[in-house]
């Protein structure tokens, strides 16, 4: 278990830095995560993580990666909707590491 | 997390050099005592852990034959040391799966056998002290349960049995491993692996039902939890959610629309995998298998599909019979039921490639091989179906079918190079229950002897495609190909190949 502080609070985190909290997040905090993950958050970073949590707010699980692409190439332009942008945006994987800076739950099984 | 470096590829693969300890830091996250609770497992160590777990070695030697023949025939002739892609990676001696095995059956030898008990130092007996304790749980954290190093054992000791014997021990004493347990916990919550609730699902496979007609402009179905459905299909959650595993799953689609076969999901057994066999815990194993019977005789369905996932084929080929009256076998009243319910002109369970396969020889699709003519296709053989599995009515069906089904939808395929295919496959490197983030180093390091069979038919025959039917595999390999240069796109489903090559609404 670890702690993530922002503007002098801290926020529980399991051992991989992901919230233990989904209510803890708001932007500073997503922004300083983001950081932990050597990541410059551009618009596009975050038309991806608030498209996660919105998702997040209807279904309690992150979209499949195919609703996302599909999703962001809807908002972003259609050569923005593929796996291959996802990884330049969260090289660790789109999944988790955007997973991790939205403050949602790791996706866990065989992916 | 530890630095991650991969090895560098060899031209002529030879056993390293040991490097003593070199993984001793390598150990995954521990369940919590919630994950622990949700199972029926202690949630921490308790004080006497030690009777515990030697008390529950003993219960188990008893229990299961297999398990003490295990550990007392290995000789230590050392023929399964270089068999390892663990030991391969990392060159950790503990990682030769007979002195992996040593740090249990030491332990046995000391408490459940007779000179163990006399003259314990005589026959190397050791003590579970709390350091081998966390020697257990690091080191069959290191191991995949492959089972490539019983291939070359003469004895034919099942080394995987030793591995699942250690890790239900560790769970008994409330040492369990986080990936795992925390998956299982999801698997009867939510019905899968992901924790992918029923509307959800829906959002997903209604997602594919629109892409698919915009790909190819037929409607192509999803059905879930479509009663009456001749076959009910059982996949891992991974192929709703992950790439490329989701290009299979439109592929089995195409099939059964092109087959003109109704089928369905479930939502509550969304899921193939049974990661009871990987913590070698029976009853885990069985709770999960029984939540596809129940689905099965809900439904009313006449046929079990199972969809690309090795060690769910290992549990529904060899398990699923005993387990949950899959296949012959069940005996009780429910078990009965089904075998009444299913249609016996049909293998029970049957493998998405036999059924494909078996419609590619009755010419029931139309398939057009040039477009799969930018690939140059190799397959992965993957460990629990081809060790521990079979397919069609043939010996090594296991092996040729997925084969035979490349080269009916693909005209370039080659073969890596053998001792590293069929049933002397390489692991991913991440199988087993260690597909996890925490240990990616040793995931990396385990991949290392596939990576070098790939390079060569990469460098040799321009290969780009390595074809696999493991979520697992699947996953693996595209966290970890580019650390040895190779493109995360490079991997992907045999039913991804058939996808491209169906052709819908084209059958006369």
């Amino acid at each position: 278990m670890g702690t993530i502080e922002v503007n002098g609070k801290a926020f529980e985190t399991d051992e991989e830095g992901y919230l233990v909290n989904l209510a803890d997040w708001n932007e500073d905090l997503a922004g300083e995560i983001a950081k932990a993950e050597k990541i410059d958050m551009t618009e596009n970073h975050w038309e991806v993580v608030n498209f996660l949590r919105e998702y997040y707010n209807e279904y309690q699980i992150a979209p499949a990666v195919r609703v996302l692409t599909k999703a962001i190439g809807k908002k972003l332009g259609p050569e923005k909707g593929s796996n291959q942008y996802l990884y330049e945006l969260f090289p660790y994987g789109p999944a988790k590491q955007a997973c991790k800076i939205a403050g949602l739950p790791k996706p866990t099984g065989c992916v | 997390m530890a630095e991650i470096t991969a090895p560098a590829l060899r031209e002529f693969p030879v056993a390293p050099a040991v490097s003593p300890d070199a993984m001793a830091a390598s150990k995954p996250y521990v369940a919590t005592d919630k994950m622990q609770e949700a199972l029926g497992f202690p949630g921490a160590l308790p004080e006497d852990w030690h009777d515990r777990a030697i008390a529950k070695l003993g219960e188990m030697v008893g229990k299961y034959r297999g398990l003490r023949v295990y550990l007392d025939a290995c000789v230590h002739c050392g023929a399964c040391t270089d068999k390892c892609h663990y030991f391969l990676g990392t060159g950790d001696p503990k990682n030769m799966p007979v002195a992996r095995q040593e740090l249990l059956r030491g332990v046995y030898r000391r408490h459940y056998t007779l000179p163990g008990k006399l003259f314990p130092k005589l026959v190397g007996a050791r003590e579970l002290t709390k350091d081998m304790l966390d020697d257990w749980y690091k080191y069959y954290h290191q191991c995949s349960e492959c089972r490539r190093c019983s291939v070359f054992c003469p004895y034919g000791i099942d080394t995987a049995e030793v591995t699942m014997a250690a890790r239900e021990i560790l769970d008994s004493v409330g040492y369990g491993q986080k990936y795992s347990n925390e998956i299982i916990g999801k698997v009867h919550r939510i019905g899968n692996n992901l924790g992918l609730p029923g509307p959800a699902l829906e959002d997903t496979l209604l997602g594919l039902e629109e892409d698919v007609k915009e790909d190819t402009g037929a409607d192509v179905k999803f059905p879930l939890d479509q009663k009456g459905a001749e076959v009910l299909l059982i996949t891992p959650s991974a192929d709703f959610f992950a790439e490329p595993h989701v290009d299979s799953l439109i592929g089995y689609a195409k099939v059964f629309h092109a087959a003109g076969i109704s089928w369905t999901l479930s939502s509550k057994a969304s899921e193939a995998a049974n990661f009871g066999l990987f913590i070698g815990n029976y009853d885990q194993m069985r709770a999960i298998a029984l939540r596809i019977r129940e689905q099965a005789l809900e439904l009313g369905v006449k046929r079990i599909v199972v969809g690309e996932c090795g060690h769910a084929w290992r549990v529904a080929y060899s398990f699923w019979n005993t387990l949950a009256g899959i296949g012959s076998g069940g005996e009780d009243p429910f078990a009965r039921q089904l075998q009444s319910q299913l249609d016996h002109r049909y293998r029970q369970p049957t493998h998405i490639c036999e059924l494909t396969w078996d419609l590619v020889q009755k010419g029931a699709l139309v398939l057009d091989k040039e477009a799969n003519d930018h690939r140059v296709v190799t397959f992965h053989d993957s460990c629990n179906v081809a060790r521990a599995s079979r397919m069609g009515d043939e010996p090594g069906g296991q092996f040729e079918i997925p084969r035979a089904l490349i080269r009916a939808v693909a005209n370039r395929y080659v073969e890596m190079r053998p001792g590293t295919t069929h049933e002397a496959t390489f692991c991913c490197g991440g199988g087993g229950g260690l597909l996890t983030d925490e240990i990616l180093d040793l995931r990396v390091k385990g991949a290392l002897p596939r990576m070098e069979s790939l390079r060569e038919v990469a460098d040799r025959h321009g290969v780009n495609f390595m074809a696999t039917i493991c979520a697992i595999c699947k996953a693996q390999f595209t966290k970890v190909l580019p650390y040895y240069g190779f493109n995360r796109s490079m991997v992907g489903g045999v039913h991804q190949l058939v996808s491209t090559a169906i052709r819908l609404g084209a059958k006369q």
